[in-house]
C-alpha cells in the first residue's frame, strides 16, 4: 500500500443484482512503479448504465481497457457474465478521440465489427443499416471520415459499437472532444439508442454532470493509485430529458454529492503532478 | 464518387480563380522561356553549338518520330524502368511491411539497409556490369536497387507510424492476424508507401539513364551519350526531353493512381 491511502468506506451496491453482468474482484494493475489501478472490486448489473469518474491519471483508462481485453491485470479477476454458446461478442469499446478508420467509409467502418466476425452479409446490412439510420448517417454511408466533423466521426464510432452487438458496452470519454451543442445531441441520442435494448455500459468521464445524467450508478475513484472511493446510485426517472433533467432539483442535489466526493481527489491528483513536475 | 461536404460557397469560388490562375501561369511560364530561348538562338545571342534553338531541336524531334528511331529507345527505356520497379518494389513492399510489423525481423534487416543505403547507387554500375553483363539486366537491376530503398524504408516507416489506437481497434473487435495486415497495417501504411514508389521511381529514372549511357545499344541514355560522341547536339536535346517528358508523366500518373488507391487522403 502506499502512503496518503484514502480510508474506503463501505461498499454501496444497492443496484447490482445477485447475478452480475460483471464481476471484478481485487483487480490491480501496476506498471512498473506506478500502481494504476488499486484493488478493486464491484458488481455491475445486467442492463445498468454504470459511470466511472475520477481525476485524470486515476487509471479509470486502465481499467476499462483491462475489461475490453486490451491489458492483463496484473492480479485480481473479472468475470463478464456470457451465456454459453453465445455468438455476440463480450465487449465493444468506443474510444475516446479519433478511432475510426481514416482508409474507411462510414459503411465500413460501422460494419467492421461484424465482418470480423464473419456475420453473413444480409444480417450486416440489415444491422448495419439500422445503426446508421439511428445515428443519421443513413445518407453519409459512402463517405469518408475526412469528409465528416468531429460530432459525426464519434457517431460512426458509436454506431461501429453498437452494430457489434456485444453484451458489454465501454465507452472511454466518447464525448470529451466535442464541442458543448454536439456533446449534448449525442448525450441524448446515445441514450435514446440505449433505452431500445439497454445494454450494460460501462462509461468513463471526467464529467460530473454526464455522469448523472446518463447513469444508474457513480463509481468515484480516488486519484494515483486508482481505487475505489464511493458509490453514488442516480435514482433519476428513464426515460430521460437531458434537457429537463438539468433543471430539476435532485440533478443538481446528485451533481453536488458526487463533485463533493471529486474535489479532494481532483485537488490530491493536482498535487501529485505538482510534485512530479517539482522532481523533473 | 468523392462527395465534398458542404463549404462556403464565395470561398470555393475564389479558390477555383485562384486555381485557375496558376494553371495559367504554369503554363505560361515554360512557354516564355522556350520563346525567350528560340529568339535568342535566332539573334546568335547565344552559342547554338550548345543551346540549339528549339525549333530545330523539334524538327529533329518530328523526324526520329516519323523514323521510328525515338520510340524505338523510349519503349527500351520504359520496359527497362517498368521491370526494375516491379522486381526491385515488390519484394520492398513485403519486406518493408514485415519490418514495420515484426521487431526481430527489423532488429535482423535494418543495420543491413543502413549501412548500403548511404553508397551512391550509381557507383555499383561497374559492379552490376560485370555481374549481369552488358544485357538487359544490368540495366533492371540497376532501376530496381535504386527503387528497393525508398520503398522499403517508407514502408517500414509507414507501418510503425500508424496511430496505436486502430490497432487498438482491431484488437478489440477480434481482427485476426490477415486483417490486422490487410484491413489496417497495409491501408494505414499506404500514404506512406506510395510516397516511397514515387521517390523510387525517380531515382530509377536518374539510374536508368546512367546505366544505358554505358554498354548499351538501344534506350534513351544511349541516344545522349552517342549524340555526344557524334556531337549531334540537337538529338541530346532530344533525348533530354523524352526523359523530362517520361518523368513528368509518371508523376501524374502516379498522383492519379494515388488518388484512386487511396480516397482518404485529404490533400
Amino acid at each position: 500500500m502506499s502512503p496518503g491511502a484514502v480510508p474506503l468506506r463501505p461498499v454501496e451496491n444497492s443496484v447490482a443484482a445477485a447475478r452480475p453482468a460483471i464481476r471484478i474482484r481485487d483487480l490491480t494493475k501496476t506498471f512498473g512503479e506506478l500502481t494504476a489501478v488499486d484493488c478493486v472490486s464491484l458488481d455491475i448489473a445486467p442492463g445498468e448504465f454504470f459511470m466511472i469518474v475520477g481525476p485524470s491519471g486515476c487509471g479509470k483508462t486502465t481499467l476499462l481497457r483491462i475489461l475490453a481485453g486490451l491489458e492483463t491485470a496484473t492480479s485480481g479477476t473479472i468475470e463478464i457474465d456470457v451465456p454459453a454458446g453465445s455468438a455476440r461478442p463480450d465487449n465493444a469499446m468506443v474510444f475516446q478521440g479519433d478511432s475510426i478508420f481514416p482508409w474507411m467509409t462510414v459503411w465500413q467502418n460501422a460494419s467492421y465489427g461484424l465482418r470480423m466476425r464473419r456475420v453473413p452479409p444480409a444480417q450486416i446490412r440489415e444491422t448495419v443499416g439500422y445503426y446508421l439510420d439511428r445515428t443519421g448517417l443513413a445518407r453519409f454511408a459512402g463517405y469518408y471520415p475526412h469528409q465528416l466533423s468531429g460530432g459525426m466521426r464519434q457517431r460512426v464510432a458509436i454506431a461501429r459499437a453498437f452494430a457489434n452487438d456485444p453484451h458489454i458496452l465501454l465507452m472511454d470519454e466518447p464525448f470529451s472532444a466535442l464541442d458543448a451543442q454536439n456533446k449534448l445531441l449525442l448525450q441524448e441520442e446515445l441514450l435514446h439508442i440505449w433505452e431500445e435494448h439497454k445494454k450494460t455500459v460501462v462509461f468513463i468521464t471526467h464529467s460530473v454532470d454526464e455522469a448523472v445524467l446518463l447513469g444508474d450508478r457513480v463509481m468515484v475513484m480516488t486519484a494515483q493509485p486508482g481505487r475505489l472511493k464511493q458509490f453514488v446510485p442516480v435514482g433519476l426517472e428513464r426515460p430521460r430529458d437531458i434537457m429537463e433533467l438539468q433543471g430539476a432539483p435532485e440533478y443538481g442535489e446528485l451533481v453536488h454529492r458526487i463533485w463533493a466526493s471529486l474535489r479532494d481527489e481532483v485537488q490530491r491528483a493536482r498535487e501529485l503532478e505538482n510534485k512530479i513536475e517539482a522532481r523533473k | 464518387m468523392t462527395v465534398q461536404t458542404a463549404a462556403a460557397p464565395p470561398r470555393q469560388s475564389r479558390e477555383l480563380s485562384l486555381r485557375g490562375r496558376d494553371r495559367i501561369l504554369s503554363i505560361a511560364s515554360p512557354i516564355g522561356l522556350l520563346l525567350i530561348w528560340e529568339i535568342a538562338a535566332q539573334l546568335n545571342v547565344i552559342d547554338t553549338r550548345f543551346f540549339p534553338a528549339p525549333s530545330s531541336i523539334l524538327t529533329l524531334l518530328y523526324d526520329m518520330v516519323k523514323s521510328g528511331e525515338l520510340l524505338l529507345h523510349t519503349w527500351a527505356s520504359l520496359q527497362r524502368l517498368f521491370w526494375g520497379i516491379i522486381l526491385g518494389g515488390v519484394p520492398a513492399l513485403v519486406l518493408g511491411i514485415v519490418m514495420g510489423l515484426n521487431r526481430t525481423i527489423r532488429a535482423l534487416v535494418d543495420p543491413i539497409i543502413a549501412a548500403t543505403y548511404p553508397i551512391p547507387k550509381s557507383s555499383i554500375l561497374p559492379l552490376a556490369l560485370l555481374i549481369f553483363g552488358l544485357g538487359e539486366s544490368s540495366k533492371i537491376f540497376m532501376v530496381a536497387v535504386g527503387v528497393f530503398f525508398p520503398v522499403a524504408i517508407n514502408a517500414t516507416t509507414g507501418v510503425r507510424e500508424i496511430n496505436k489506437i486502430y490497432l487498438d481497434v482491431g484488437r478489440n473487435y477480434k481482427a485476426d492476424r490477415w486483417n490486422m495486415f490487410w484491413t489496417i497495417a497495409l491501408p494505414g501504411a499506404l500514404p506512406v508507401i506510395m510516397t516511397g514508389f514515387k521517390l523510387g521511381i525517380g531515382i530509377g529514372l536518374i539510374l536508368i539513364a546512367i546505366a544505358e549511357m554505358i554498354g548499351a545499344k538501344s534506350g534513351l541514355g544511349y541516344l545522349i551519350w552517342s549524340a555526344w560522341e557524334t556531337f549531334a547536339v540537337e538529338q541530346m536535346y532530344v533525348g533530354l526531353f523524352m526523359i523530362a517528358l517520361i518523368g513528368f508523366t509518371l508523376t501524374v500518373a502516379l498522383n492519379e493512381l494515388e488518388r484512386i488507391i487511396i480516397p482518404w487522403k485529404t490533400s
